[in-house]
């Protein structure tokens, strides 16, 4: 039986602690007028606030130059306000895609009946609890930006939508009910899964025939149909609504990649840690090599999918899908193209060596910076509509991180106390104390 | 000068694995071991060097994307930067994505196909080749081990027999 380290639970909570305090301080600062926002960019930026002097000089386009500043301004204020809000939920998001990435990954070893991994279902079952209250969290930001508590989604406003008949034409799909029920079916579906099957693996520890593994097997080939179609279509509603005027189909596959690999790495990350507690010692390093070759290839299913979505719409350079990438060029120029390289070039040259993904403190390094790398991700998805070119990777952003971490790591390592580390009859847990490669 | 090697001959890669390993442990140098199919672990056990032919690939990969950004970087930006549907052939930079996937195919080109030339040259394989089989058993269920021998024709041909070898032959080479 794993026990927490009693410093790893206090880290956790300071983690907690100082994210309040930045949450909080994100949502203090956050302006609740226009002359505040106004004061706030001219503040930070006087080239910006100069540069608007000179341009209502033009004496003939006075009148049209007010209404517009005035619309503009008051564009400037939703953006200001949305900074808490986007970066909290940027990171509420990052951390359950991460739960709910391991538990694609637990299903698939569990329908692939993979030899060599269920020594680790125990970990992936413990980073998957995380899922419960990290998905339930993601639904009430959901249910405040539906109650109008912030504008991360503009299709949810009545008054953007009377004004715009794109979103009057999506609003059969787009509208605050319907998108509420998804959520919740999507995640009361993927909770089921999770909670029944780790009641399966843990009766089976304790059965005398494999009758817990052969319905596990199969629920968790039934959930993988299912986990397809919900992500995908939960990838349109939280990640690509927040642009509702643009569209991309392999967008789900995308976000998936994205979660997949985070995921892998995570678990890669935990188990390293374990193992250097001294649980888990029938674990090795080929074990730890399997995972690092899966971080490996994903990052690079990653960077395709990446690179198809990119490639497509700058090749054909239709207006009406290209504004996705000219806001992210123009404004995130530096998270946008850094992630390629944090996501892509990275793991490429640091995990391509057979040798290096055996050795336990280069996968940890690499899967930091995949980590990282898979945040910006969220990031260059969700804050280009909401926040603009205001984005900023300050306090409330480093604060809704250090929050969620706390957190990721207290409901982890609280849930791999409740079972042993190892299944005791697994039938193919034997295989999997002798994997090597 | 003729030098004399002993054949011994077994019909299971379990035994043949306990047999090299045998004969490894009392210090034999073993010249060659001939078998029908791969037998996991047997490099390990006669002590072979790990393979560099992944390296070389690395190498042969970079290569490659190298061949494809200099083309391509000459014939569409500095030889004759045309206009094509509305393209920007101002930079290689600019256009890049467009190249992008003959940069990742040539790559995997140069990669796989100079890897698979330096196979055939390193393991010295080619059409013409003469076959350099000892035994025309081993290519289908039999497996062979050739040890040279200086002047301990019988400590060897004891050691061989003990190891569960079905068959021992001794022959000039």
């Amino acid at each position: 039986m794993y026990t927490f380290s009693n410093r790893l639970k206090i880290a956790s909570f300071i983690l907690m602690a100082v994210g309040v305090l930045g949450i909080g301080i994100g949502f203090m600062a956050a302006p609740s007028t226009v002359e505040e926002a106004k004061a706030i960019v001219a503040s930070h930026d006087d080239g910006h606030g100069d540069a608007h002097a000179v341009a209502k000089g033009h004496g003939e386009e006075q009148a049209h130059g007010d209404a517009h500043d005035a619309s503009h301004d008051e564009h400037l204020l939703h953006q200001l306000q949305n900074k808490p809000w986007a970066a909290l939920y940027v990171a509420a998001f990052f951390f359950m895609m991460i739960a709910l990435g391991v538990l694609a990954f637990y299903a698939i070893q569990r329908a692939a009946q993979a030899g060599w991994s269920p020594l680790l279902f125990r970990v992936m079952e413990g980073i998957t609890a995380y899922l419960v209250p990290g998905g339930i969290i993601v639904f009430v930001i959901l249910a405040l930006s539906v109650a109008h508590m912030n504008h991360l989604f503009v299709w949810m406003d009545p008054e953007v939508v009377a004004h715009d008949h794109l979103l009057q034409g999506k609003s059969g799909y787009l509208n605050p009910v319907f998108f509420l029920i998804r959520a919740a079916i999507f995640l009361g579906g993927w909770i089921l899964y999770r909670e029944y099957s780790r009641k399966l693996s843990i009766a089976q520890d304790e059965s005398n025939d494999d009758s817990n593994f052969k319905l596990n097997f199969r629920i968790s080939a039934a959930f993988l149909v299912f986990y397809l179609i919900s992500e995908s279509i939960m990838s349109w509603d939280w990640i690509m609504s927040v642009d509702p005027h643009w569209f991309s189909t392999l967008f789900g596959w995308y976000i998936f990649a994205s979660m997949f690999v985070s995921g892998i790495t995570v678990i890669a990350m935990v188990t390293i840690y374990l193992k250097s507690r001294g649980y888990l010692k029938d674990v090795n390093d080929s074990h730890i090599h399997d995972l690092a070759k899966f971080m490996f290839g994903i990052s690079i299913f990653w960077t395709y999918l990446w690179f198809s979505q990119f490639m497509l719409i700058w090749y054909s350079n239709i207006p009406e899908e290209v504004t996705y990438y000219v806001t992210r060029i123009a404004d995130f120029n530096l998270p946008f193209f850094g992630m390629i390289a944090m996501n892509f070039v990275f793991p490429l040259l640091l995990l391509m060596n057979s040798d290096f993904k055996r050795v336990n403190w280069f996968v940890v390094m690499a899967g930091v910076v995949i980590l990282a790398g898979h945040y910006l991700d969220i990031f260059n998805a969700i804050m280009p509509a909401t926040v603009g070119d205001q984005w900023y990777i300050g306090i409330p952003e480093i604060g809704s991180i250090l929050f969620f971490a706390g957190l990721f790591i207290f409901v982890v390592f609280t849930a791999l106390t409740k079972a042993p580390l190892q299944p005791k009859r697994n039938p193919f847990i034997e295989e999997s104390k002798h994997f090597h490669y | 000068m003729a030098s004399k090697v002993i054949h011994a001959f077994y019909n299971d890669d379990d035994v043949l694995m306990h047999a090299v390993k045998k004969v490894k442990a009392a210090k034999h140098h073993i010249e060659e071991v001939y078998c029908p199919f791969p037998v996991h672990g047997l490099d390990k056990a006669m002590g072979l060097a790990p393979t560099r032919i992944a390296i070389t690939s690395f190498l042969y990969g970079c290569v490659g994307l190298s061949v494809a950004i200099l083309m391509m970087n000459f014939i569409m930006i500095e030889d004759w930067p045309q206009d094509i549907g509305g393209k920007p052939s101002f930079s290689y930079l600019e256009n890049m994505p467009a190249f992008v996937p003959i940069m990742f195919e040539l790559t995997v080109f140069f990669a796989a196909h100079l890897m698979v030339i330096t196979f055939y040259l390193r393991s010295r394989l080619w059409p013409f080749k003469e076959a350099e089989n000892p035994d025309v058993r081993t290519t289908d269920d039999h497996f062979l081990m050739e040890i040279a021998i200086h002047g301990n024709e019988e400590e060897l041909k004891d050691l061989l027999s003990d190891t569960g070898a079905v068959e021992i032959n001794i022959t000039e080479k």
